[in-house]
């Protein structure tokens, strides 16, 4: 058991050390820029809406709280870091005077709904697919898959979403343009409302999953068909065992191993794909709220979703880390 | 330059990469005779379907959509290579570093690249853009960029280095009193740039999509030609809806061709890296 508890400690410093770099990057940026945000953001909010006095006042005082323009740069970092740990990102400068935090938290169940669910399909898809395609290397149907993933693999998330969008909602409208439900819908927990839901998801998951689908398949290939050369897998097909528990217990389980270090690797990326893929769709998640927060020139909600979005996917890729040693039993051991 | 044409001849992947590849330089080299100014618009009658005279047909903001497209491949392009060469920098000097080393500092250094795995790059890139605002340029952009993208190819370049370290000739070249300056540079460094050279492949669209996903959304300089803006134009103006498809369609297409092609040369080059594939290959030629 000491070496699992190693293990995890090890993974949770690597938690930690995302977190305080992200986050420190984002200071930086947000102090070291010769651009006085509070005024600007301050000038942005005033022309984008009609504003009391008082409520600017109330802004500025806020804003210069939350950016830490009094005292030194190293009294600003630790000022920064204390409302950070608190969750505090104060109000919300497009939606005043409702806090960051609440906007943040109404979103983000979106997100990570269709986030989760389309990364866990196009990663089992694409293993067992590439499982498959590394292993009967002869079948017509699992190579021209593979020629498929590898064309649209290259693809950046923006433009599969937005061909997609074109062909299904707009050339040929089955699925709604936009949305994350029906229009008129009161957000309830009916089938209705669940199946209208289920209903708008299924084109943003489908761009997540046809992109994310590719780099698993190609990679589970690779690795299998390498894998599939080793001795012991060899003398098991010589010693009669079924070809069916060679391919699962053999050969893909060895190779799963790598491909779960990549799923925690890429989830970063996986998670930007999802923003945009938000704004396309018009999605009522992170993404949607991180472009309107912008051109709605709201700082303190820019920076409440840039700092949840590293720690949750830094949590996202614990959460794997931790679950790894189910797979890969060498690590209790080691 | 045996290496290309052996390559041309043995590999259909790096010919069709290659050639795909040359389409859009050649594009984009033509923007050097565009008979019109890149930044100035209403210069041709708006919304023109593809014709002799404007064989992509004309924008709504009144510009040629070809002579436009050159610029704006241009400009991805040179952003592409930039993030590419200035990243490629940064995960050299660590990868090499780290793996040679080892120990305690590459503990240290591969943490911190760990680190930039994961961390979501988007939403810091577009706070970059929202405290920077329009004084964002794409030189900005792309050394902001290639700051955030090593780290994934340090890694790789890292291992390759480890198992280096303990060939007989490092042994030797230690014993004879190179330095290890020396050592990295002029010993390891030619195993390790065949994989530079594939890494910048992948690195260029990585780049060049998240050039393209921030343009769209209008959050670089969208005055700056580049097809992301291209795009980003042309969703302002509803092109889709308007019926002026084709704004749409060949800047989509023309970085659609860039992708697959740099993917292709990648994926080909990975291959004639790794001896095991290169042998099955030429054996599947024969």
């Amino acid at each position: 058991m000491h070496g699992y508890g190693q293990y995890i400690l090890k993974r949770l410093g690597q938690f930690v050390l995302v977190v305080f770099v992200g986050i420190s990057i984002t200071f930086f940026v947000t102090h070291l820029t010769p651009i006085d945000p509070v005024e600007t953001t301050i000038s942005a909010a005033a022309a984008f809406g009609s504003t009391s006095p008082e409520a600017i006042a109330m802004l500025r005082e806020t804003l210069r709280e939350l950016y830490g323009t009094e005292g030194n740069v190293i009294q600003q970092y630790v000022t920064f870091w204390g409302r950070i740990l608190q969750g505090d990102f104060g109000p919300s400068l497009s939606a005043f005077p409702t806090p960051v935090s609440e906007l943040i938290a109404r979103a983000l169940p979106w997100t990570i709904g269709l986030l989760v669910t389309a990364t866990i399909i196009a990663w089992v898809l694409g293993n067992i697919l590439g499982g498959l395609a590394g292993y009967y290397r002869s079948n017509v149907l699992l190579k021209m898959s593979g020629v498929l993933a590898m064309g649209l693999h290259p693809i950046p998330y923006y433009i599969v979403a937005f061909v997609l969008l074109i062909l299904f909602a707009y050339v040929w409208p089955i699925f709604p343009l936009s949305g994350g439900y029906r229009m008129n819908l009161a957000p309830r927990w009916d089938a209705t409302f669940i199946l209208s839901v289920l209903y708008h998801s299924i084109l943003p998951a489908l761009s997540l999953i046809l992109v994310g689908l590719g780099s698993w398949f190609m990679g589970m290939r690779a690795l299998v068909s390498n894998i599939v050369t080793e001795d012991y897998v060899q003398y098991a097909e010589l010693g009669g065992v079924n070809r069916r528990r060679i391919l699962s217990r053999y050969v893909m389980r060895n190779a799963l191993v790598p491909q779960m270090t990549g799923l925690a690797m890429s989830l970063g990326a996986i998670f930007n794909g999802a923003i945009i893929t938000e704004e396309v769709f018009g999605y009522p998640g992170i993404g949607s709220l991180l472009v309107d927060a912008v051109h709605a020139g709201d700082y303190s909600l820019v920076l409440g979703i840039t700092t949840i979005s590293i720690v949750s996917v830094a949590a996202a890729v614990l959460i794997i880390d931790l679950a790894y040693p189910l797979l890969d039993p060498r690590v209790k051991v080691a | 330059m045996r290496v290309v044409f052996d390559l041309l001849r043995t590999n259909i992947e790096f010919a069709i990469g290659m050639f795909l590849l040359a389409i859009v330089v050649i594009v984009s080299a033509l923007s050097f005779v565009s008979p019109y100014e890149p930044d100035l618009i209403y210069v041709v009658f708006p919304d023109m379907p593809p014709s002799a005279e404007h064989i992509m047909g004309t924008t709504s903001r009144g510009q040629d959509t070809f002579w436009r497209l050159t610029f704006a491949m241009r400009n991805t392009l040179l952003f592409g290579l930039s993030v590419a060469i200035l990243s490629r920098i940064l995960s050299l000097l660590i990868g090499l570093v780290s793996g040679y080393l080892g120990g305690a500092v590459d503990r240290v250094l591969m943490s911190i690249n760990d680190t930039f795995v994961v961390i979501p790059l988007f939403p810091i890139l577009v706070l970059f853009y929202f405290v920077m605002r329009d004084s964002m340029s794409w030189v900005g952009l792309a050394i902001i960029m290639a700051c955030l993208g090593w780290a994934y190819d340090a890694r790789l370049i890292r291992s390759v280095t480890m198992s280096l370290r303990t060939r007989e000739f490092t042994q030797q070249s230690v014993f004879s009193g190179m330095t290890t300056r020396q050592i990295v540079s002029q010993e390891h460094l030619p195993y390790v740039m065949p994989i530079v050279f594939s890494t910048t492949m992948n690195n260029m669209n990585w780049s060049i999509g998240l050039e393209v996903t921030l343009s769209v959304l209008g959050f670089t300089n969208i005055n700056t030609p580049t097809i992301g803006t291209m795009i980003y134009w042309a969703n302002q103006h509803t092109a889709l809806v308007a019926g002026v498809w084709w704004w749409i369609l060949f800047p989509v297409l023309m970085v659609v061709i860039l992708f697959i092609g740099l993917f292709l040369l990648a994926v080909s080059m990975n291959e004639y890296i790794d001896p095991r594939s290169r042998l099955s290959r030429m054996k599947g030629a024969a």
